[in-house]
């Protein structure tokens, strides 16, 4: 079973090289002051992401409605 | 000159055990006698108080920098032991190593092949853990391998190794001394000391029995004089006068070659003194005294205890010009101001320089003293020397002051305060307040405050610091001040508002008074309202017009009252709904909240103030009591009221009887006895309700009932209990259980479970309860006691966790939420970006910010 079907998983997604570089520009941030994800975290399994990839995910809100989050991968 | 102050990391600190060596390199003095004075009283070369480990008395230079009193930091000396003692903070380290180790050739009692394979494990559990996690699986390893007896590496036979408290090792049944113990220390390869988590530079195991003993400066424990002139010296120079002089008859009697009892006895002693001196309470050690008896204070002691250096002079924080007293009521100050007693005032005080435009003033000042209020008890001369006013130097002092001169001035009123109330959870529970130095002994507050505070009158007390320099009254001021806090983070309500009688007094006055224009200029008038331009120049006024008469002339405002009515604001106008709870109270309506964001927050104080004391003086004038009276039926209504009780007692009795009878269906899931509980609940707790209900349609005008109405205090179900009935007592949501003995009490028969002997009080507050109904009464009431009480500290516990968790959390001005470190926890503070308080309860009203800003009403 998977768990990004479970409707509390919030929707995962992986960032390009441009849409990651275009994103640590918005925001005027370096990698290090990002929130971190694991690789061996469930939830990412699927995406087959790397180290120091950026993770979008965007999660109902109680108070915003969808709101958008960024974790970079570490390990 | 502002001092150069270089900022740097630390990167790790490493703890180290100081070595004989390291002991006498660093010692000034080596200490040789315990004399410490000679006949002059000055302090005897190579004694505990010798010149070179530091001087405590003024005139005398230290001879190892060379430095006088005060100047200088002191030196460590040092005693040679005659013979080692153990060091007994390391007694159970020490233990762990003669577990562990080989009696004759000190390897670790793993084989050699093994050691590998555990070394590894070992290393990452002291790094993960603690050096104590590591010696315990060392030791659990080693037990492993013992079950041989013999050492892996040279097969020398293990004895089983003893402690016996507090430091007396035994191999068997051979004794080690102390001599022996250093001598196997000793043996520990540094390799092995690796998997001990020890480095052997840091850490020799044989440092661990002292040969050396490192002897303090004298600065560290200084010797007073009494008036007699005769001196006391500290507690801990007595613990070590006692090691010296012990020591120096070990020696004596082992160089005259005394018998070898003589000796052991004497060692034993100097064990005990050096012991002692480090930690004066082990449980099975007589504590060292003073010839009164009192205990000696020693090493460990100043550390640990409450009084230590821990806990009292780093976790403990003391302040000057702050007070702590009782606190009660003043409706008549201000929203912004404390009241502080004169007495307080004489003590607290606020620097002023003296400049050419406030000399004579503060000369007034300094004229009337610290006695006459309001003085100065202080003037501080320009090169920082502080001097007392007092009657002998008032002249000399009001002779020298001039400009620049500091003057200690009494607290006066307007000056800036802060006070706050513990536990301080909120950044409310700490603001700045204007003083009114006021008669009487206690700290005065308007009651609209107390809600922040989360203050009552039952004995609370709270604290008062008076900030010292311009810059922290005025920061205080803005930032602090009441009326700037009025707007709570948490929902965007207003956390301030009227309380009690205000409340009953505005909803009385709004819902049905009837004034003659002199009564409503009057009672306008006594709550400080000058301006009666809006007042409408009637005969008859309605409570409402009276109120409007407070209220801005543009304001307008939309909500509900307490009821349910809708209330009207128009123009400055209440044309319908009541003044009660849901709007005048604290963090209900959204009535203050609009007043602050239209008007600010010195008006909302202001205005706040005024409808709290307009309350009150309806009340004063209308009068308003509550007696016993107010909670009689009348009989027709006690009539029903027997009726109802009658009527479900009779109900619950049938569902006995059909249960008896073995008819009572069981509900889905439930056993047939689950089901007759939950049957007599809810028929008891209809009897309540009901009767409750029909004592309330005949109460219509009571007193207490109008608090209830009005949200003041208290509620309905208050006003059955006392009138009606006061139902069925609970505890866990289920009726009084009858535990072991089958029955709730003796009086009742066993297995009874009949509504009386159960817990169900037919009687009211007022007709009395029956000795059982007034014990299951007092059950209930014990078990609520029981659970705030332990509630509170738990609920205390888990808000500390979380505000320490995240103290250091703050909004950038990118609006992302960033740690210390400046990493980012939200990229959006909430994930939406709202500052709630300056939100309508959570949420924003677009329409009404399109509204204002393209001007149209609605
Ligand atoms: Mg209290
Ligand atoms: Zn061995």
């Amino acid at each position: 079973m998977s768990i990004k079907k479970h409707n509390l998983v919030p929707k995962h997604t992986l960032l390009t090289d441009k849409q990651k570089e275009k994103l640590l520009a918005d925001l005027h941030v370096t990698i290090k002051e990002l929130p971190k994800i694991r690789l061996s975290d469930s939830a990412i399994q699927p995406l087959e992401a790397k180290s120091n990839d950026i993770i979008k995910i965007s999660r109902e809100s109680r108070s915003a409605g969808n709101s958008v989050y960024y974790r970079i991968v570490i390990e | 000159m502002r001092p150069q102050f270089i900022s740097k990391k630390v990167g790790s600190i490493k703890f180290r055990i100081l070595s004989p060596k390291m002991i006498k390199s660093m010692a000034a003095a080596k200490i040789v006698t315990p004399e410490l004075y000679d006949r002059e009283g000055y302090p005897v070369d190579g004694g505990l108080m010798d010149t070179r480990l530091g001087v405590i008395d003024p005139g005398l230079v230290c001879k190892t920098d060379g430095l006088r009193l005060k100047d200088t930091l002191g030196h460590f000396g040092y005693i040679e032991l005659a013979r080692p003692v153990i060091h007994i903070k390391f007694v159970k380290q020490v233990y762990d190593f003669l577990k562990c180790t080989c009696n004759s050739c000190g390897r670790i009692l793993i084989p050699q092949k093994d050691i590998k394979k555990f070394s590894e494990i070992l290393t990452t559990i002291g790094e993960e853990q603690s050096m104590q996690a590591q010696h315990r699986m060392v030791r659990e390893v080693v037990t492993k391998y013992k079950g041989k007896g013999k050492c892996p590496h040279c097969a020398a036979k293990q004895g089983k190794i003893k402690l016996e408290k507090p430091y007396t090792f035994y191999e068997e049944d051979h004794k080690l001394s102390p001599i022996e113990l250093r001598a196997w220390l000793e043996k520990i390869q540094d390799d092995d000391l690796q998997l001990f988590g020890m480095d052997s530079v840091a850490i020799r195991p044989e440092w661990m029995v002292l040969t050396v003993l490192q002897i303090p400066p004298v600065t560290m424990r200084p010797s007073i004089t009494l008036e007699s002139g005769e001196r006391s010296e500290d507690d801990l120079t007595h613990k070590l006068g006692d090691v010296v002089r012990i020591n120096q008859r070990l020696f004596e009697n082992i160089n005259a070659g005394a018998p070898e009892i003589i000796i052991e006895d004497l060692w034993d002693l100097l064990q005990y003194h050096v012991t002692t001196y480090f930690d004066n309470s082990i449980a099975q050690l007589p504590p060292a005294r003073h010839r009164g008896g009192q205990v000696l204070k020693t090493l460990t002691k100043r550390i640990k205890s409450k009084e230590g250096r821990i806990r009292h002079n780093l976790a403990g924080k003391r302040t000057d010009f702050s007070a702590r007293t009782v606190i009660s009521p003043d409706p008549l100050i201000g929203l912004n101001e404390v009241g502080v007693p004169e007495k307080m005032a004489k003590h607290l005080t606020i620097p002023e320089r003296i400049t050419e435009w406030n000399k004579e003033y503060l000369l007034e000042f300094v004229k009337r003293g610290p006695k006459v209020y309001p003085g100065a008890n202080y003037i501080i001369r320009p090169d920082g020397k502080r001097k007392a006013i007092a009657d002998f130097t008032m002249d000399e002092i009001t002779e020298e002051l001039t400009e620049g001169y500091i003057v200690e001035r009494h607290l006066l009123d307007g000056d800036i305060a802060l006070f706050n109330r513990q536990p301080s959870l909120h950044r409310m529970s700490m603001m700045a307040h204007k003083v009114r130095v006021l008669p009487g002994k206690t700290f005065r507050l308007n009651p609209s405050v107390c809600h922040p505070y989360n203050a009552d009158f039952d004995g609370d007390e709270m604290n008062l610091h008076v900030p010292q320099t311009e810059e922290a009254r005025s920061e205080a001021q803005v930032l602090m001040l009441v009326q700037t806090q009025l707007i709570s983070p948490r929902d965007g309500l207003s956390v301030v508002g009227s309380i009690h009688d205000a409340i009953t007094g505005n909803y009385l006055l709004t819902k049905e008074l009837i004034l003659s224009y002199p009564e409503s200029v009057d009672l306008l008038y006594s709550c400080g309202v000058e301006d009666l331009s809006r007042l409408p120049k009637k005969e008859k006024l309605d409570g409402k017009e009276v109120f409007s008469a407070l209220l801005p002339k543009d304001f307008t405002f939309y909500g509900k009252d307490k009821s349910g009515n809708q209330v009207k604001i128009i123009n400055g106008k209440l044309t319908s709904g009541l003044m009660d709870k849901a709007n005048l109270g604290e963090e209900s309506g959204l009535l203050l909240r609009n007043l602050y964001s239209q008007y600010g927050p010195e008006f909302t104080a202001e205005l706040l103030g005024k409808i709290s004391k307009l309350g009150i003086a309806v009340l004063l004038r209308r009068g308003f009591s509550i007696g016993i009276a107010d909670l009689d039926l009348m009989p027709q209504t006690a009539k029903l009221v027997a009726e109802s009780i009658e009527n479900s007692l009779q109900k619950a009795f049938n569902i006995i009887e059909q249960h008896a009878a073995g008819k009572l269906q069981a509900l889905p899931g439930r056993t047939v006895e689950e089901t007759l509980e939950l049957r007599m609940l809810e028929v008891l707790n209809k009897a309540r309700n009901k009767s409750g209900e029909v004592a309330m349609k005949q109460i219509k005008e009571n007193a207490a009932l109008v608090m209830a109405r009005s949200g003041a205090r208290g509620n309905i179900l208050n006003i059955a209990q006392m009138s009606a009935i006061t139902g069925q007592q609970a505890l866990r949501g289920r009726r009084i259980d009858h535990g072991f003995t089958n029955r709730t009490l003796s009086y009742f028969k066993v297995h009874d479970i009949s509504p009386a002997a159960r817990g169900f009080i037919k009687n009211s507050f007022k007709s009395g309860l029956n000795p059982a109904e007034f014990f299951f009464g007092a059950m209930t009431g014990r078990d609520a006691l029981m659970d705030t009480a332990l509630r509170t500290p738990k609920s205390g516990y888990l808000y500390r966790r979380l505000s320490n968790a995240m103290q250091d959390l703050k909004v950038e001005y990118d609006h992302t939420v960033r740690d210390a470190s400046g990493r980012i926890v939200q990229f959006q503070y909430g994930e939406d970006g709202l500052d709630v308080s300056k939100t309508k309860a959570g949420s924003i009203d677009v329409k009404e910010i399109v509204q204002a800003v393209i001007g149209e009403k609605q």
